[in-house]
C-alpha cells in the first residue's frame, strides 16, 4: 500500500485520514483476473480436446482433415491484428485519436478476416461431413476452435462499440482503460491460438 | 403453410399443458402455499406503500451491505425448500420398507434428491457464503464499497435468477433426476429427454455468471481497497479466508462452466463429448466436474473458518492463537484443494499409482485444517471465554467438525472407498462437514454479525434453543446413516427390502424433525428480535467488545462505512485503537465519493430468466429475443458515463452527529 | 461486459497511467512481432516440409517453440513484468498456469490409465470402433 505510516514512538499515532482516500483503480486487475478465469476454461477444453482427440469414431482424422496453409494464413491474420492494436495503444499514449480509431479499425479488419476464414473451414468440413456430431474428435475440434472463435466475435463487437465511444467522447481515462482492458483481452486470445495452432492443427497433422 | 401443431410448436416449444403437474397432490399443496404467500407478501409490500423503496434501496443497490443482506436472505429462503426437501426423503425412507412403498414414486424421489443437493449447495451454502463475504470484507478493510460496486449487484441478480430458474421447474415441469452433479450418460438425452437436467444445466450457469464475477469483484477488492497501513499480514482472518475462496471461486468455476457446456452441447447440438457411443466418454465428465467440485467444497468451508478465527478471538477477548500458521494452512488448503479432486471416484478404475497419488494427497490435506482446529484451541485456552450464541455454534463445530474430518481421512484411503463409496457413510459424512462446519458456521456469522446489520442484537433464548436443536438433531440425524453405511446400504435408494435397517432410518427421521424444530426457532429468533429491538438495541456499534474495523462504525453503518477512512497499525486494528485511546473525530468532514445504484443488474438478471426458460423448453424465439435484449441492454449501459455522486458534507454531518448524540445518551 | 469501478470516474479519475504497467513501445511491439513471426514460421515449417524425420521430436521442438512463442507474446503484448499492479497480476499468472498444468497433464494421466484399465483396447482397434 501507499502508506505504511507508524507513528514514531512518544508520538499520537494517526487512526484516520483526514483527506478522502483514493485507493489505486482496480479495474485492470480485475479483468487481468477475469482473463484468468477465462484461461481455466480454455484449459478444459484443450484437456478435453487432449483425451477425445483420437476418438475418430472411424471417421475422419487431423491428416484428412486440416489444411495447414489456411491455419497459416489464419495465424497470419491474427499475428497483424496484435501488432496493429498494439500501434493504437501507442496512437492512444500520445493522444492522437485519429490514428487510434484508425489502427483499431485495421484491427478489426484483421479481426474479421480471421472470422471470415474460420468459417469457410468450418462450412467446409461440415460441407464433407465432418461436422462436430461425427465423432468425439470433431466434437472436442469444433468446441475448442469455435469457443476461441466466439472470444474473438465478441472481441470485434466490443471493438465497434469502443470506437463508436471514442468517437463521441474522445481518449479520456475510462475510455483509455476500456482500451486497456480489450488490448488484454485481444493479446490473450492471440496467445490462446498459439496453444490451438500447435496443439490442435500442427500436432493433429503430426501424428 | 403452418399446420397447427407447427405454430403451437413455434409458440411455446415442447411445452404443453400436460407439463403443468396438476395431477401431483404434494405439488399441488405445494403450489397453493407458495401463491397465498406470495399474494400476501404482495399485498403487505402494497399495503405498507413500500415498492418504491423496495426497488430505490434494495433491488437497484450498489451498496455491499445491502447485497449482502439480500443474499443471506435468498440462502434462508431456499434453505426453507431445500429443508423441505430433506424432510420428504427422511420421512420416504423411515416408512418405504417391505410391501410399504411410502408416497413419493421413485420418478419423483429422484427429482427431490437431485434439488435437495443442488439448492442445499448452489442456492444455500454458495449465497450464505457470498452475503457474508460481501458485508463484512469491506468493512473489515476499511473500504467505502467493494471495487465494482455494479458488478456486485449484477453478480447477485444472477445468483437470484439462477434460483428462481430451479424454483420455476417445481411448478412447470419436472426438474433433473439425475443427481446433483448430473453424471452422464444418465443426464445425456438419450436417458433424460426432458426438461428436468436442461433446468438444472440453465439454473446452474446464470447462478455460475454471478458467482464467478462476485469471486473477481471480492479479489480485487481486498487487493485494492485495503485501509493505508493494513498489508497482507495484518488482513482479520476472515479477509484471509475470504481472498482465498474466491481466488478458488474464479480458479474452479470457469471449470464447471465449460463442462456444463460441454454436456449442453451433448443435449442440445448432438456432440460425442460425454456420449457412450461414437468416441464420447463419460469417464470425462466425472473427471473435469470433480476438478471444479472439490475446490468447491472449500470455498465454502474456508469463510466458515474464518468467522469461527473471529468468533473465537472476540469471545475470548485473546488476539488469535497462530495468526501466521492460520494463514498459511489456509493457502496451503487453496492450493492443495486442486490435487485430490480423483477421491471422488477411486472406483472408476484409474489403478493403483493413480489412487494410492490422490489418497496421499487428500491426507495430507487434513493437516492444514487439523493445525487450524488446533489454533481455536489454543486461542480458547486461558481466554475469558463468553459463551455468547455465536461462540456456541464455534463449539459445537469444533466437536462435529472433528468427527467429520476423521471419517473423511477415512474415505481418504482408497481400499476402505471401495467398500464406503456409494454408501450412506458417505451421505454422513459430507453433511457432518458441511452442516458441522458450514451451516455452524453461517449460524455463527449470523448472529455475530447481525447487531451490525441492523442495529439491535438476536434474542439469545431462541437462538440457543435452534443451536441445541441443530446440534442435537443434526447427531441423530446423520450417526444412523454412519451405521447403515459401514453396513453396505447405499445412497439415493427409494425403497428397502430389509425391515431390520428400518429403525435406523426411522431415528434419523426423527434427527430431521428435531432440526426442523431448530430451524423454526431460528425463524422465531428473528421474530422475537425484531419484535424486542428497543430492548436488545445496540448503540455503540460494538456489542461484543470486537477487535476487528468493522466494529469500529455505527450499527448499522451508514453508506459511507466510515466518515474517514481509518489508518492501521496493528492486526485487530479496532482493538489497537481502543486500546490507545482513540477519541473518534467530531469535526472536518468532507464530502464523499459513491456508486451510483443502477436497475441494469436486475433487468440482465430478469432477462436471464427469461433466455434459460426459451432455452430449456425449446421456445426458440422467446431465447433469442432475451439474448438480444440481454446484449443491448449491456452495451447501452456501457454508454452510461454517470455512474457515482458525491454524499455532500452537510449530509455527512448530519448522520455523524446523530451518531454522537446516540453515544452519548447512552453513556 | 464492462467492468468499472465508480469510484475514479468523473473528477477523481486518475487515468489508467495509475497502474504502474507500461503501454510498451513501438520498439517493443515490432521485436515481439517479429520474434512471434519467426516462432510461428518455424513450426509450420517443421510440419509441412518435415525436415525432422521423426514425428516425437518433431512434436517436441513445435510444443517448446510454442511455450516460448507464449512468453514473448506476455512480455512484448501483454507486458507482463514484476511489477505491475504490485506483483499480483504475476502472481495470478503464475497460479493459473499451474492449475492449466494441473487440469491438462491430471486429466491427461487419470483419462490415460482409466483407459488402460478399462478399455482393454488398441489404439488401431479405438481408432476403427463404431
Amino acid at each position: 500500500m501507499m502508506h505504511t505510516d507508524t507513528a514514531p514512538p512518544g508520538t499520537e499515532p494517526v487512526f484516520h485520514l483526514e483527506e478522502e482516500h483514493h485507493p489505486e483503480g482496480s479495474t485492470l486487475l480485475g479483468f487481468w483476473l477475469y482473463l484468468m478465469s477465462d484461461c481455466l476454461i480454455f484449459a478444459v477444453l484443450f484437456a478435453t480436446y487432449g483425451v477425445l482427440g483420437r476418438n475418430y469414431a472411424a471417421g475422419p482424422s487431423p491428416k484428412d482433415l486440416f489444411d495447414l496453409p489456411l491455419v497459416a494464413l489464419n495465424t497470419a491474420m491474427l499475428l497483424f491484428s496484435s501488432i496493429t492494436y498494439g500501434f493504437a495503444m501507442l496512437a492512444m499514449d500520445k493522444g492522437r485519436q485519429a490514428a487510434t480509431q484508425g489502427w483499431l479499425a485495421v484491427t478489426g479488419l484483421f479481426g474479421l478476416a480471421f472470422l471470415g476464414i474460420e468459417l469457410y473451414e468450418f462450412s467446409h468440413l461440415i460441407h464433407e461431413g465432418a461436422g462436430p456430431q461425427r465423432s468425439a474428435f470433431l466434437s472436442a475440434f469444433f468446441t475448442l476452435v469455435g469457443t476461441h472463435g466466439l472470444h474473438v466475435t465478441c472481441g470485434l463487437i466490443w471493438l465497434v462499440v469502443l470506437m463508436v465511444q471514442v468517437g463521441q467522447r474522445g481518449l479520456i481515462p475510462e475510455n483509455q482503460r476500456r482500451l486497456m482492458c480489450l488490448s488484454m483481452f485481444w493479446h490473450f486470445l492471440d496467445v490462446i491460438w498459439i496453444g490451438v495452432f500447435t496443439f490442435v492443427y500442427l500436432m493433429g497433422v503430426l501424428q | 403453410m403452418f399446420s397447427n401443431l407447427d405454430l403451437q410448436k413455434f409458440v411455446f416449444g415442447r411445452f404443453t399443458l400436460a407439463d403443468i403437474p396438476y395431477h401431483e397432490p404434494i405439488l399441488l399443496v405445494t403450489f397453493a402455499g407458495v401463491a397465498l404467500g406470495g399474494l400476501a407478501v404482495v399485498g403487505a409490500i402494497t399495503y405498507y406503500r413500500f415498492w418504491g423503496s423496495l426497488w430505490r434501496d434494495w433491488v437497484t443497490s450498489v451498496d455491499h451491505k445491502k447485497i449482502g443482506i439480500m443474499y443471506v436472505i435468498l440462502a434462508l429462503v431456499m434453505l426453507l425448500r431445500g429443508f423441505a426437501d430433506a424432510l420428504l426423503m427422511r420421512s420416504q425412507q423411515a416408512i418405504a420398507f417391505g410391501s410399504n412403498e411410502g408416497y413419493l414414486p421413485p420418478h419423483h424421489y429422484d427429482q427431490i434428491f437431485t434439488a435437495h443437493g443442488v439448492i442445499m449447495i448452489f442456492f444455500v451454502a454458495m449465497p450464505f457464503v457470498t452475503g457474508l463475504m460481501n458485508y463484512v470484507v469491506p468493512l473489515q478493510i476499511g473500504a467505502r464499497d467493494v471495487s465494482f460496486p455494479f458488478l456486485n449487484n449484477f453478480s447477485f441478480w444472477m445468483t437470484t435468477a439462477g434460483a428462481i430458474i430451479i424454483m420455476i421447474s417445481l411448478f412447470v415441469g419436472e426438474f433433473s433426476r439425475a443427481t446433483w452433479l448430473g453424471y452422464p450418460p444418465l443426464s445425456g438425452a438419450d436417458m433424460s429427454p426432458g426438461v428436468g437436467v436442461d433446468y438444472w444445466i440453465w439454473g446452474l450457469q446464470v447462478a455460475g455468471i454471478g458467482t464467478l464475477l462476485s469471486g473477481v469483484n471480492l479479489i480485487a477488492t481486498i487487493v485494492k481497497m485495503r485501509a493505508p497501513g493494513m498489508t497482507m499480514m495484518k488482513l482479520p482472518v476472515f479477509v484471509w479466508t475470504s481472498l482465498c475462496t474466491n481466488v478458488l471461486i474464479v480458479a474452479a468455476f470457469p471449470i464447471l462452466t465449460a463442462v456444463l457446456a460441454l454436456l449442453t452441447l451433448d443435449r442440445y447440438v448432438g456432440t460425442h463429448f460425454f456420449t457412450n457411443d461414437l468416441g464420447g466418454n463419460p469417464m470425462m465428465y466425472f473427471n473435469l466436474i470433480w476438478i471444479w467440485g472439490h475446490p468447491e467444497v472449500y470455498i465454502l468451508i474456508l469463510p466458515a473458518f474464518g468467522i469461527f478465527s473471529e468468533v473465537t478471538s472476540t469471545y475470548c477477548g485473546k488476539r488469535l492463537f497462530g495468526y501466521a500458521s492460520m494463514v498459511y494452512a489456509t493457502v496451503v488448503i487453496t492450493i492443495l484443494s486442486y490435487l485430490v479432486w480423483l477421491h471422488h471416484f477411486f472406483t472408476m478404475g484409474s489403478g493403483a499409482n493413480v489412487n494410492s497419488f490422490f489418497g496421499i494427497t487428500t491426507m495430507i490435506i487434513s493437516i492444514p485444517t487439523g493445525a487450524k482446529i488446533f489454533n481455536w484451541l489454543f486461542t480458547m485456552y486461558r481466554g475469558r471465554i463468553r459463551f455468547e450464541l455465536p461462540m456456541l455454534w464455534t463449539v459445537g463445530f469444533m466437536v462435529t467438525f472433528v468427527i467429520g474430518g476423521m471419517t473423511g481421512v477415512l474415505l481418504a484411503v482408497p481400499p476402505a472407498d471401495f467398500v464406503l463409496h456409494n454408501s450412506l457413510f458417505l451421505i454422513a459424512h459430507f453433511h457432518n462437514v458441511i452442516i458441522g462446519g458450514v451451516l455452524f458456521g453461517m449460524f455463527a456469522g449470523v448472529a455475530y454479525w447481525f447487531p451490525k446489520a441492523f442495529g439491535f442484537k438476536l434474542d439469545p433464548f431462541w437462538g440457543k434453543m435452534s443451536f441445541w436443536f441443530w446440534l442435537v438433531g443434526f447427531y441423530f440425524a446423520f450417526m444412523p446413516l454412519y451405521v447403515l453405511g459401514l453396513m453396505g446400504v447405499t445412497r439415493r435408494a427409494q425403497h428397502f427390502d430389509d425391515p431390520s435397517l428400518q429403525i435406523w432410518f426411522v431415528i434419523a427421521a426423527f434427527g430431521a424433525v428435531l432440526i426442523l424444530c431448530g430451524i423454526l426457532s431460528f425463524i422465531v429468533q428473528l421474530v422475537v428480535s425484531v419484535r424486542n429491538r428497543e430492548a436488545l438495541r445496540d448503540v455503540t456499534g460494538d456489542p461484543w467488545g470486537g477487535r476487528t474495523l468493522e466494529w469500529s462504525t455505527s450499527s448499522p453503518p451508514p453508506d459511507y462505512n466510515f466518515a474517514f477512512t481509518p489508518v492501521i497499525h496493528d492486526l485487530d486494528a479496532w482493538h489497537d485503537m481502543k486500546n490507545r485511546g482513540y477519541a473518534r473525530p467530531l469535526t472536518g468532514y468532507r464530502p464523499i465519493h459513491m456508486p451510483k445504484n443502477t436497475g441494469t443488474g436486475a433487468i440482465l438478471g430478469a432477462l436471464s430468466v427469461v433466455f434459460a426458460f426459451g432455452m430449456i423448453w425449446y421456445i426458440w424465439w422467446m431465447a433469442a429475443l432475451a439474448f438480444v435484449a440481454m446484449f443491448v441492454v449491456t452495451v447501452v449501459h456501457t454508454f452510461n458515463y454517470n455512474r457515482d455522486y458525491h454524499i455532500p458534507a452537510d449530509a455527512v454531518v448530519r448522520i455523524e452527529n446523530q451518531r454522537t448524540a446516540a453515544l452519548a445518551g447512552r453513556v | 461486459m464492462s467492468a468499472e469501478t465508480a469510484h475514479h470516474g468523473g473528477a477523481h479519475a486518475h487515468g489508467a497511467h495509475q497502474d504502474g504497467a507500461s503501454h510498451g513501445s513501438f520498439r517493443g511491439y515490432v521485436t515481439g512481432f517479429v520474434l512471434s513471426v519467426i516462432l510461428t514460421a518455424i513450426p509450420f515449417w517443421l510440419v509441412m516440409a518435415r525436415p525432422l524425420e521423426s514425428a516425437l521430436w518433431t512434436g517436441i521442438v513445435i510444443m517448446a517453440l510454442a511455450v516460448v512463442q507464449i512468453v514473448v507474446h506476455m512480455i512484448y503484448f501483454l507486458h507482463m513484468n514484476t511489477k505491475s499492479e504490485g506483483g499480483w497480476t504475476i502472481l495470478a499468472l503464475i497460479f493459473t498456469v499451474t492449475l492449466v498444468a494441473i487440469t491438462l497433464v491430471g486429466s491427461l494421466w487419470v483419462m490415460h490409465h482409466l483407459n488402460t484399465n478399462m478399455m482393454p483396447m488398441s489404439a488401431h482397434d479405438a481408432r476403427h470402433a463404431p
